[in-house]
């Protein structure tokens, strides 16, 4: 195969689904100082938390967002300082990322953090790999974040620790495998409805 | 092998014996259910039923008229827009997320365009005009949504009037929708950058006249409910739930304004220039579905004053851009009407076909491959009519995005259904779920 004319590379794809640029997302530690209201609540978590550095793997500020990434055997602990000393009363519930290419930490859990008291908002990030997919739950701490992790055990397979109910929340029941994962391919689904089957899709067209 | 008939009137399983309820003699349901000598009831409410505010199904545990358990089951609106956005570029992105609560179309668009110009660094870029006019359709918006959370709220509860006046209202929202986007719903009128297009000439003088008819009738309105003594029998006291309730279940909206808590993203964390329009943040001190009703209902007017000072920016903002300057994210084209509808403007098409080779090759690729976003992460929180809407996004340097969630209000304010309406009598339900107003589409995306 020659070469693409106008000195195209690749697949010469310009229509973009063919995925021209796929970057893995690696942003490294942030140093201090952090800014904003950010250096403050490093502070004081620090104070209230003596395991701090043990348990924060890394701070991130980008764009003018705070990340914690915690470990995950630390994630109870630190929701709960967050929680009733630094004021985070409420938890936006969670959401997962899937990395597959970031090996042994694939599957990341992301919770948005809002303090009324203080008017702030941070970000935990916790990352378990694929094989061991699993974090505590922070029902406890915060009970709104059960149909959240119930969504999130769903759509990425991540399995909540101790939540008080863990089954899927919008697919069917019986449905296999997590959809929102990468290595689930967007696509129809054969459907099944009183004995007869209609097929996907992808599989209707004869022109395929 | 024994067939099933799912028509049948009654089954006999191993939870025990199941009634199919499909209208008929109430009667003879009564006496049959009497005859089984069971004090607990399980009734299943919906996914199809009139009451329950879309696709929702409610599992009532009843002994007598007392619910001892309510649980909701959603999923029924499932669509995987998430998944989809994943597969789409960035521009495309607005087009998936005003379909999710389809009650806030423009709420979705603007929390989705504010995260992705978050991570495109842009923030600041997006012209004034551009910002006016969100902050105006998202304030219609609002207005459109209260009618139907007050119109369906009433007609839930039996009042059906109301239902007919809200959704009047409604119309000239929709028709001012209509005339600035094309669309009545689901526009995918606020994009990355700024806004589809400009305003169509005569919309502004439509929107006077428009905030004037419903000033006039909002004050009507009010008068068919508020104190009228069924309507404060059946919401005062109802569904209630105080401020720790709504802080750990994550309630945010008219529900946690209800407790008296003045929260509110607009005055609290503005986007859009929200600091600069005079309006106030309306609390009751309830915490009931009559508190939420009034906190609607006075929430109409301050929507219609922010409107009013939109119309007043614009009107100085006349012939401002809409769109960013940036030439690699803003869309190629302006949209002009043709004798064949709406379409690209001849201008451009002249331009870019008969001038100009890069301007073809610029449009070309940016319509069909899209513009790239640095990788990063963004949330952005809006407050929607439902309450904290926000667009958690992660881009991976792509032209597509590489994940999309969104923390939608109705998914989350949902879970107050059994803390609202535990201990209580099983027709207050309706009233309780009306007030948490969820919106399936969004619920479920």
């Amino acid at each position: 195969m020659t070469d693409g004319m106008f000195g195209a590379k690749g697949t010469g794809d310009t229509s973009g689904y063919g995925g021209l640029v796929r970057q893995a997302v690696n942003s490294g530690s942030s140093e201090r100082p952090y800014g904003s209201y950010f250096d403050e609540i490093a502070d004081d978590l620090e104070r209230a938390y003596p395991d701090f550095s043990d348990a924060i793997e890394r701070v991130v500020v980008d764009r003018g967002e705070l990340t914690l990434h915690v470990k995950r055997e630390k994630l109870v602990e630190v929701a709960m300082i967050l929680r009733d000393k630094l004021k985070f009363e409420m938890c936006m519930g969670v959401n997962g990322v899937h990395y597959p290419e970031q090996t042994g930490r694939e599957l990341h859990a992301v919770y948005p953090l809002l303090s009324l008291t203080k008017n702030q908002r941070i970000r935990l990030e916790v990352s378990v790999p694929d094989g061991d997919a699993q974090i505590p739950s922070v029902v406890e701490v915060w009970a709104g974040n059960n149909w959240h992790e119930r969504e999130t055990f769903d759509m990425f397979g991540i399995i909540f620790d101790g939540h008080p109910g863990l089954t899927r929340i919008l697919m069917p029941d019986d449905w296999e495998g997590h959809p929102q994962r990468k290595d689930y391919s967007l696509g129809g689904i054969a459907v099944e409805y009183k004995g007869a089957t209609t097929p996907p899709p992808s599989e209707r067209r004869s022109y395929k | 092998m024994t067939t099933f008939d799912p028509y049948a009137p009654s089954r006999e399983t191993t939870e025990g014996k199941v009634f199919s309820v499909t209208g008929g003699d109430w009667d003879a349901l009564v006496q049959d259910i009497g005859a089984t000598k069971e004090e607990r009831v399980v009734v299943n409410m919906g996914p199809q039923h009139p009451s329950t505010h879309g696709v929702l199904r409610l599992v009532l545990e009843l002994e007598g008229e007392t619910i001892t358990e309510a649980r909701a089951g959603i999923g029924y609106l499932h669509t995987g827009i998430e998944k989809n956005m994943e597969y789409r570029s960035w521009t495309q992105g607005t087009t998936f997320v005003t379909r999710m609560d389809y009650l806030g179309p423009l709420h979705n668009e603007t929390a989705y365009c504010l995260a992705v110009e978050k991570l495109l660094g842009i923030t600041n870029d997006v012209p004034e005009r551009a910002s006016v006019i969100r902050v105006m359709m998202m304030e219609l918006n609002r207005i459109s949504s209260h009618m139907v959370a007050l119109g369906t709220g009433a007609l839930e509860l039996g009042a059906i009037s109301p239902m007919f006046f809200a959704f009047r209202e409604r119309e000239t929202v929709l028709e001012i929708f209509e005339m600035i986007t094309g669309l009545r719903m689901n526009m995918a009128y606020i994009r990355p950058g700024g806004v589809q297009q400009d305003l169509p000439e005569g919309a502004l003088t439509k929107i006077r006249e428009g905030v004037k008819l419903m000033r006039k009738n909002f004050k009507e309105n009010a008068t068919l409910l508020i104190g009228n003594s069924i309507w404060m029998k059946r919401t005062q006291g109802i569904g209630y739930l105080d401020l720790a309730g709504c802080t750990t279940l994550g309630i945010t909206g008219p529900v946690l304004r209800s407790t008296g808590l003045p929260w509110d993203l607009r005055k609290l964390q503005p986007y859009c220039g929200y600091e600069n329009y005079n309006f106030d943040v309306v609390t009751a001190d309830t915490c009931d579905v009559y508190g939420r009703f009034l906190i609607r209902m006075n929430e109409l007017e301050q929507s219609l004053r922010i409107i009013e000072q939109c119309v007043d920016k614009l009107e100085k903002l006349e012939g401002a851009p809409v769109m960013v300057a940036d030439k690699k994210i803003a869309w190629p084209a302006q949209l002009a009407l043709g004798g064949d509808g709406l379409g690209n403007s001849l201008d451009h098409i002249r331009q870019i076909m008969g001038t100009s080779m890069e301007s073809l090759i610029h449009h070309f690729k940016l319509v069909t491959e899209g513009f790239h976003v640095p990788a990063g992460q963004a949330y952005v929180a809006i407050e929607s009519p439902r309450g904290e809407l926000g667009a958690s996004i992660v881009s991976d340097g792509g032209t597509k995005p590489y994940r999309v969630h969104f923390r939608e209000p109705s998914f989350n304010n949902l879970q107050a259904t059994a803390a609202m309406s535990e201990g209580g009598m099983v027709a207050d339900i309706i009233g309780a779920v009306a007030s948490i107003d969820p919106v399936m589409g969004g619920v479920d995306r």
